[in-house]
């Protein structure tokens, strides 16, 4: 089923898609699942898309994005049985996940099994046959968490959405090899694509999470994914976003994380490419003694705009959270950074701290930063900043006055700025992708990317600027 | 070696050197002393190369023979041009050995030479930290980050020998160094001398040439060398001062 009305805005087509399609859109539903889809829609209906009026939304701009014609499908309007190795290879040398993938939001089946369960009893597969094989865990879950009124991508989502991934983690599972969701958009037209996932880890369980979101055409697209994370308590979530879509891609991509006693959480946002790309981290720690690291990179140039959004609600004492968002902005390109972090009058003995720093290649580039911090708690430890700035003249001039020309110190400096985020990468052959990848990115190899961020055909090109000597 | 005419330099429209000459020939050591602001790290960051604030308006700075008055700070430095910071930068994420291996490949290259091979590397490092009493944790390093005073001088030395400059400047090598700090940096400076090379240092005390020794000793006033002379010279202005030479 699609729609495609040109005299329409999308708002409307949405509307009315909704309206007229509730069999096709509930059909995978329990009850609950259909109720929240309601709420939801009634949220969508009242405030629409969000608009540089919303304060949060006012240096990120969607209305021309959603001036475009987009298709959307109510169900995966191909075959399922897809060769998925045609399309998409991931060659990150030595890593070794379980892929988890989706195309144009559907999940497609590796392994002829659209949801199984393994051996030491974790649950990887579609959501869609979630709600119906595990009404207990998909059900109860979905909607619970990603609920923000004023959000109406998220609202949307919620409404509408009837596949995306679905992992459940149970007690005391320690998850050896990572697992990692591909989100692959592959199609002959312009789409809206609409997923969400749903991630649960029970108590004393641990997980490496590896979410990628690439394309591989030159097609226009809006995605619009939700995730939902549960971690239990003392938990652990190793977590990490890489996007590298083309230049005329927009990905709107949510994830809230719910983190009870004790769990801790770190997530890593990698940003190389992208039309428009907007993260949200929405984190509730919702037990004492819980860390979050929620870090994030990203090199955008031409007319790319990212947006990084981090909301960290401290609702219990001694826990610890922790920001830091580092970017390269060349070209005309823009990036916005909005944290805030929500420190509730018991949450004592709090630590917060949250930092964004950017380096502006040139007088074009756009940055917007807001660091915010809402205490009401008197016995906390917290601190922002921000910064704003170009290379180092100081720093340059040592580089060159050793030999080191214009471009070799000009990479040194942008490398050493964006490794402080990139080390701390604790899946050891993706860092040392990351690490290529930016390098790549650095020297300009990577910004017309034909294919996925992890599809680098061509290896590491044999040049004199050579990192790797930090080895000896 | 070095060969400096009429050097007229302003920073913001204000002129600090005001005509300066200097000669300086292989295998010598020359000490440029004079009080606070009378131009000697500016001379210093001109013979180097930097531009921006630094605005030569008048003069010549001939290097083996070459007026180098039009070439970059990298191209300078390729041509064996070494300058040792006053307040070596600190520059995280950077490391030493990434920082090292970079600038010698750039240099050979520049040169015409093949890369560095990494044994040929590491060989280089080891002799150079020994030089200098570096242990070897330090070249693990950022370059400069958290280092102490007295690490950051010996990592200057410790440069200077990876790289092997034909004319060092080294800008107030001695300024922060305890004595044994001071005695090691001087050591590795004396270790690197051969009659091909030649040393400026820069210095405000007399106490950095009790262990390097020079051949001639210049003083800087008011943006010009006001008095030149053998060693004694610098003892004569650590006893009497600056002022005698005002005149």
């Amino acid at each position: 089923m699609e729609i495609n009305t040109d005299k329409m805005t999308l708002r409307q087509q949405m509307t009315q898609l909704f309206e007229q399609h509730q069999p096709l859109i509930t059909r995978c539903d329990t009850p609950s699942v259909t109720r929240r889809r309601h709420e939801a829609f009634g949220v969508f209906r009242e405030i629409g898309f969000p608009t540089t009026r919303i304060e949060n939304w006012r240096n990120t701009d969607v209305s021309k994005v959603l001036e475009h014609d987009y298709h959307y499908y109510l169900e995966p309007a191909y075959d399922e049985k897809v060769d998925l190795d045609r399309i998409f290879e991931c060659n990150i040398p030595h890593l070794k996940t379980e892929m988890i993938s989706q195309l144009n939001g559907w999940f497609i089946s590796g392994n002829g099994s659209s949801l199984h369960r393994r051996q030491d009893g974790v649950i990887i597969g579609s959501l869609a046959d979630a709600f119906q094989k595990y009404p207990e865990l998909a059900s109860e879950h979905y909607g619970k968490i990603a609920f923000d009124k004023k959000n109406g991508f998220v609202a949307l989502n919620n409404a509408f959405a009837t596949d995306g991934v679905f992992i459940y983690v149970p007690d005391n599972v320690q998850v050896e090899m990572p697992l990692q969701m591909v989100n692959i958009i592959h199609h002959n037209e312009s789409i809206f694509v609409m997923n969400h996932n749903l991630v649960i880890l029970g108590k004393n369980s641990s997980l490496q999470l590896v979410q990628c979101d690439d394309s591989v055409d030159q097609q226009r697209s809006l995605i619009n994914t939700v995730t939902e994370v549960f971690v239990g308590a003392n938990a652990s979530l190793d977590h990490y976003k890489l996007q590298n879509k083309n230049d005329v891609s927009t990905l709107i991509n949510t994830i809230f994380f719910d983190l009870q006693r004790d769990a801790h959480l770190s997530t890593n946002a990698i940003t190389l490419n992208g039309g428009m790309i907007r993260n949200e981290n929405h984190v509730t720690l919702s037990g004492t003694g819980c860390e979050a690291n929620v870090l994030g990179v990203y090199l955008v140039d031409k007319d790319q705009h990212v947006d990084n959004q981090v909301f960290i609600d401290h609702a219990h004492p001694n826990c610890l959270s922790n920001e830091l968002f580092k970017g390269i902005v060349d070209d005309s390109a823009r990036a916005v950074f909005n944290g805030h972090i929500l420190v509730r009058r018991d949450a004592q003995k709090t630590n917060a701290y949250q930092n964004n720093k950017n380096i502006m290649l040139t007088d074009k580039a756009v940055v917007n930063t807001m660091p915010f911090l809402e205490i009401y708690a008197d016995d906390v430890k917290c601190s922002h900043g921000a910064t704003i700035g170009q290379l180092d003249d100081a720093a340059m001039f040592y580089l060159k006055s050793r030999g080191i020309g214009e471009d070799n110190a000009r990479m040194l400096l942008m490398y050493a700025f964006a490794a402080e985020v990139i080390n701390q990468i604790r899946i050891e052959p993706l860092k040392i992708r990351i690490d290529d990848m930016i390098k790549k990115r650095l020297r300009g190899e990577l910004s017309i990317c034909e294919q996925c961020v992890l599809h680098c055909s061509s290896m590491e090109k044999k040049i004199k600027f050579d990192i790797d000597m930090s080895r000896v | 070696m070095l060969s400096i005419k009429n050097l007229h330099v302003s920073i913001a429209g204000r002129e600090i050197i005001k005509g300066l000459d200097l000669e300086v020939k292989a295998g010598e050591v020359h000490a440029i002393m004079g009080p606070n602001g009378s131009g000697k790290s500016t001379l210093a960051s001109v013979i180097a190369g930097r531009e921006g604030i630094y605005d030569m308006t008048e003069g010549n700075i001939y290097y083996k023979g070459k007026n180098i008055n039009e070439l970059s700070i990298e191209e300078r430095a390729r041509e064996g041009i070494f300058l040792g910071f006053q307040y070596p930068v600190e520059i995280p994420g950077v490391s030493i050995t990434n920082f090292m291996r970079t600038a010698i490949n750039e240099i050979r290259q520049y040169r015409g030479l093949e890369q560095i091979s990494a044994a040929e590397f590491l060989k280089l490092m080891d002799s150079a930290k020994k030089l200098v009493d570096i242990q070897a944790k330090l070249t693990n390093r950022s370059v400069n980050e958290g280092f102490s005073g007295g690490e950051k001088k010996k990592n200057e030395i410790f440069q200077m020998a990876m790289l092997r400059p034909q004319l060092a400047i080294l800008d107030e090598t001695d300024s922060g160094l305890d004595i044994d700090a001071l005695k090691v940096v001087a050591n590795g400076v004396n270790a690197l001398k051969t009659d091909d090379n030649a040393t400026v240092v820069i210095t405000h005390y007399q106490r950095l040439l009790d262990f390097i020794v020079p051949d001639f000793v210049h003083v800087l006033f008011d943006g010009k060398i006001v008095k030149s002379g053998r060693k004694e010279l610098a003892l004569e202005l650590e006893a009497k001062g600056y002022d005698w030479l005002k005149d």
